[in-house]
């Protein structure tokens, strides 16, 4: 269960974003913005160590007190970034990748509707509600 | 009851509204549901129609007799005519209109647009009369007169008409009663009453069509026939006039949609008179509109079922984009033809969403349809359903019609998913599927699913579906490599484990040869599941539903190879380790190639070969661990000291577990462990990594195993057997100091490595960044082939265990201790390694329920892939 999710554009910009603390989105956003820097880190190193192909799960990108940072890279460099409640211990590495793999499939589902424009923020309902099911829910 | 007296042409026009309602052909009483639809149609409030209902009697009464059906028509005249509904007027009016009855079909819908055709300057709608609306194509030349209640006496007028309206009335059912048969429904019927009675004003088209479109029986057309009704042109016309210019813009729309937009009456059938209900909200602003149009969308079971002729107009629309009505409409291609309809973007990208069900970015014709039809819906008013209708939801292609998918009319960058795999376009999903994360890619990736059942193939039938996003990146997906080589080398491993387990049943150099063979069972047991276990972790270390396949028949040769061991029998094999979860593609790809050339290495001598492969690192370390240590508890006297203080050391239970789960196949893997000395170098390498990689950001398991792995290594190397080894575990156990002491002892001690070697590999795994793991598994290499050579070496290494074993009497007193103190520690182990062993079958149960829920998805969503 993320408390935020965010998909960035390849220019870094970001495509979509949500959080679910409506009173803390700053902080949010603001976390993402600086776990940008952090994903580019990996990338760039991974991409020198020139493995066949670059994993798209970055993991674990920076944990704070309160909370873990995680971060998932396309191949077209589009960037998903979920955060995650450091209390919530539960979240197996298994879950948060599969909570990515959903993020993925579901841009892509986005991607192919010829009425989206690559760089337009993500307006699909279907994507909305699959971030929807992935948030912590709150009362 | 009041007496009723009504004119003949009421007389007329009543009974054959009673012959149409009495459904049940009791000549007395008229079916509720067909008077009720009547009423509807007859546009008036709801309040209005209960009004006359009970004052008919028919509430009363409970059900519409002849005389309560003609009283309430006449009430709904009345009403119809503004008059307040008193039973008293029922004998006093004079010269009341006959009621109006709205026509709710696409076929009236027709008619209106034929009407406005004409009404307006029929050069608006250029398409709208050409449009082959079947109920427009009889009648669009015709004019579509309103029901209006005829202001001269109705007897007259029908009289005066009917025999204009006679011959028309003849040529119309020829020309449209072969429309009228798909609308069947009753609640047609009062509307094919109602265009009976429309005219054409000032005769012009004096019969206009006669209930053509309607599909009231037979008998009930001879009955209009007879009992024409003529509106008053005049007024009829007036009132149609009022209701064209609403309709106009609707149309207007229509017509700049497409060439040939079809008229309002494209309407889905669950408005039927949708464009009537446009057009008397706006001008009668009638509470009752809604209300019918709501009643006659329930009238038809599914609100959003296509009508043929709608069908027929959608097809035709598509054969002029695509031709081939097998093939696919490219979204590009859509989107423009949509755009015509001058929606919102946000809107068309919401119908493209529930339209296109196998979301590959193309409409089949089903598709197609489905996407029209919403269009329709939206532009007259409807709101989006959330989820697509049934009625909408494409048919399911037959899998072999895809053959031409990949045709021109596929976009370049979409034919990646069609190109990648059997061009089925299947659109069979239902809705539900849509929640499933790799299903919902388009039935090329259920086609490699089903084949595979591999998450990477329909992994990278997504990436391609992202190429036409961004053609520049190279895509290039890793999971499909690390699935098939993890199974083939996991099964190759076994093989070598097999081997292995051959050389080594007899190497054991612990002085209970039974005790061995057991040992040795629960060794190859244990490493079999390690390799089962390191299989399925690769499997399912990214959680990819799809990769039980691999685990299972990992499993099964797990299974096979117990009895693939000659010397002992076959134990059940413990369940393997937990997946690394941290296990990156590329450090499987790493183990790949480890595996690989261990497995090239290995296979020419299958039998000498007993290779633990690396993937299982916590098992390994265990396994090797407990050959040490049961081996040292046997052979060495002084080494009990270190294991004991390594052991506490352990810094997570796991290793405890690891410890002790390892202790009871010390003896078999011991073997193993002997023949492999120079993997000290990487071993301390990897401990470096190892170590270096626990501050990363790991996860808590990692974290675990790298502890236990450090632990096991410790244990390991305190199981080393030989004094030396005793020096090297007395060092600190953590960080590369074992692995150092090991290292050092390396040449001395054979098994060392091996337990070294274990060790590294259980942590190995558990560490993200892929070194560790290449170096483990580069050591792993090395292993392999030092098994070979270690292999007919075996008798060497007994005959030198064996001859360190006299050498422990010597110093009896001092290797007592030593040998109490082995004991000890090797208990501790055993403690650990269970408590490890343990916790990994757990992993495996969860894993296991994990694949049986996603085993049960697929079964649930390969029905309709293959229906």
């Amino acid at each position: 269960m993320a408390v935020c999710i965010a998909v960035i554009a390849k220019e870094n910009y970001p495509l979509y974003i949500r959080s679910v603390p409506t009173q803390n989105e700053l902080k949010f956003h603001y976390t993402v913005h600086t776990s940008l820097d952090v994903v580019e880190e990996k990338i760039s190193a991974a991409g020198k160590a020139m493995a066949d192909q670059r994993e798209l799960y970055l993991g674990l990108l920076y944990p704070t007190e309160d909370y873990k940072v995680y971060g998932y890279v396309t191949n077209s460099k589009v960037k998903f970034v979920i955060v995650v409640d450091s209390s919530n211990t539960s979240l197996r590495d298994n879950e948060i990748r599969s909570m990515f793999r959903k993020l993925h499939n579901s841009f892509t589902d986005v991607m192919c509707n010829p009425f989206y424009n690559p760089g337009d923020p993500v307006q699909s309902k279907v994507f909305e509600g699959m971030v929807s099911g992935m948030m912590v829910q709150v009362s | 009851m009041e007496s009723l007296t009504l004119s003949d042409g009421e007389q007329r026009y009543y009974s054959d509204l009673f012959v149409y309602c009495d459904t049940d052909n009791t000549k007395k009483v008229a079916s509720n549901g067909r008077v009720l639809d009547l009423f509807r149609a007859a546009q008036l409030p709801s309040e209005v129609v209960l009004q006359i209902t009970e004052l008919c009697g028919a509430t009363r009464l409970g059900h519409f007799g002849r005389s309560q059906f003609y009283i309430a028509l006449k009430l709904i005249a009345i009403a119809q005519s503004g008059l307040p509904l008193r039973v008293e007027s029922l004998n006093s009016v004079k010269d009341l209109p006959l009621p109006r009855f709205v026509v709710g079909k696409n076929e009236a819908e027709a008619r209106h647009a034929a009407l406005y055709q004409e009404a307006d300057s029929q050069g608006i709608y250029p398409g709208a009369g050409v449009i082959p609306r079947p109920p427009g194509r009889g009648l669009q030349n015709k004019k579509v007169t309103p029901v209006v209640p005829p202001v001269v006496p109705v007897h007259e007028v029908i009289q005066a008409l009917a025999p204009a309206s006679e011959p028309q009335c003849m040529v119309q059912p020829d020309s449209t009663s072969p429309v009228v048969s798909p609308h069947q429904s009753p609640p047609t019927s009062p509307h094919s009453w109602r265009k009976h009675k429309r005219q054409a004003s000032g005769g012009s088209s004096a019969a206009d069509r006669p209930p053509a479109v309607a599909t009231a029986p037979a008998g009930v057309w001879t009955q209009f026939r007879e009992a024409p009704t003529v509106p008053v042109p005049v007024p009829g016309d007036g009132m149609w006039s009022a209701h064209s210019p609403p309709p106009p813009p609707v149309q207007e729309t229509w017509v700049s949609f497409t060439a040939d937009t079809p008229p309002s009456s494209a309407i889905p059938a669950m408005h039927p008179s949708s464009v009537q209900e446009s057009t008397t909200v706006r001008t009668v602003a009638s509470a009752a509109t809604t209300n019918e149009i709501q009643r006659q969308s329930s009238a038809y079971d599914d609100p959003w079922r296509i009508t043929d002729e709608q069908r027929q107009y959608y097809i035709n629309q598509f054969k002029t984009i695509q031709p081939d009505l097998n093939g696919f409409i490219p979204g590009s291609a859509a989107k423009e033809f949509f755009t015509k309809s001058k929606l919102p973007i946000l809107e068309l990208s919401h119908i493209w969403e529930l339209s296109d069900f196998d979301k590959d970015g193309a409409l089949t014709l089903d598709e197609f349809c489905a996407a029209f039809h919403l269009v329709v819906a939206r532009k007259n008013g409807y709101d989006l359903p959330e989820k697509l209708p049934e009625s909408l939801m494409p048919k399911l292609i037959d899998l072999d019609d895809s053959a031409e998918v990949s045709e021109a009319a596929v976009d370049v960058g979409y034919s990646g998913s069609p190109v990648e795999v059997t061009p089925n376009k299947s659109p069979s999903m239902p809705s539900l599927n849509q929640t499933w994360p790799e299903m919902n890619q388009a039935n090329e990736q259920w086609e490699t699913f089903s084949e595979r059942s591999s998450s990477s193939q329909t992994l990278t039938q997504f990436d391609s579906n992202i190429a036409p996003a961004d053609p520049d990146t190279a895509i290039v997906h890793p999971v499909p490599i690390r699935m098939t080589p993890s199974k083939i080398h996991m099964q190759e491993m076994e093989l070598k484990r097999t081997g292995s387990d051959h050389n080594h049943p007899t190497s054991p150099l612990l002085a209970k040869p039974p005790e061995l063979s057991e040992e040795t069972k629960l060794a190859a047991s244990l490493k079999f599941v390690a390799d089962n276990a390191v299989g399925e972790g690769y499997s399912s270390s990214d959680s990819y539903t799809s990769d039980q396949e691999p685990i299972t028949r990992q499993r099964s040769h797990s299974g096979t190879s117990p009895e693939a061991l000659k010397v002992v029998g076959a134990a059940p094999p413990p369940p393997p380790p937990r997946p690394h979860p941290s296990h990156s593609r590329s450090s499987s790809l790493d183990m790949n190639r480890s595996f690989a050339a261990g497995a090239v290495a290995g296979q020419p001598q299958p039998g000498a070969i007993a290779y633990p492969p690396a993937v299982p690192p916590r098992p390994l370390p265990t396994q090797t661990s407990m050959p040490h240590g049961g081996h040292r508890s046997e052979v060495e006297g002084g080494g009990g000291t270190p294991l004991t203080a390594s052991a506490p050391t352990t810094v997570t239970t796991t290793t405890a577990a690891a410890a002790a789960a390892a202790t009871p196949a010390a003896p078999a893997t011991s073997p193993h462990l002997i023949p492999h000395q120079p993997n000290f170098a990487d071993f301390s390498q990897f401990q470096a990594f190892a170590t270096s990689d626990q501050p990363s950001s790991l996860p808590e398991v990692d974290k675990h195993s790298e502890a236990a792995a450090a632990a096991v290594v410790v244990v390991a190397a305190a199981a080393a057997g030989q004094v030396g080894v005793l020096h090297t575990v007395e060092k600190p156990p953590e960080g590369a100091g074992p692995l150092r002491t090991v290292k050092s002892d390396g040449p001395a001690e054979e098994r060392t490595p091996t337990s070294l070697n274990s060790a590294k590999g259980a942590s190995g795994p558990l560490a993200p960044p892929p070194k560790p793991v290449r170096r483990r598994l580069k050591s792993e290499d090395e292993l392999r082939p030092e098994d070979e050579p270690h292999g007919p070496q075996r008798s060497n290494l007994i005959a030198a265990v064996l001859a360190t074993q006299p050498s422990i009497p010597r110093s009896i007193g001092k290797d007592k201790k030593a040998i109490q103190a082995s004991i000890r520690r090797n208990k501790e182990t055993n403690t650990v390694l269970a408590r490890l062993n343990s916790e990994l079958q757990q992993q495996l149960k969860d894993l296991l329920e994990e694949r049986i829920s996603l085993e049960v998805q697929l079964e649930q969503l390969r029905p309709f892939s293959h229906l």
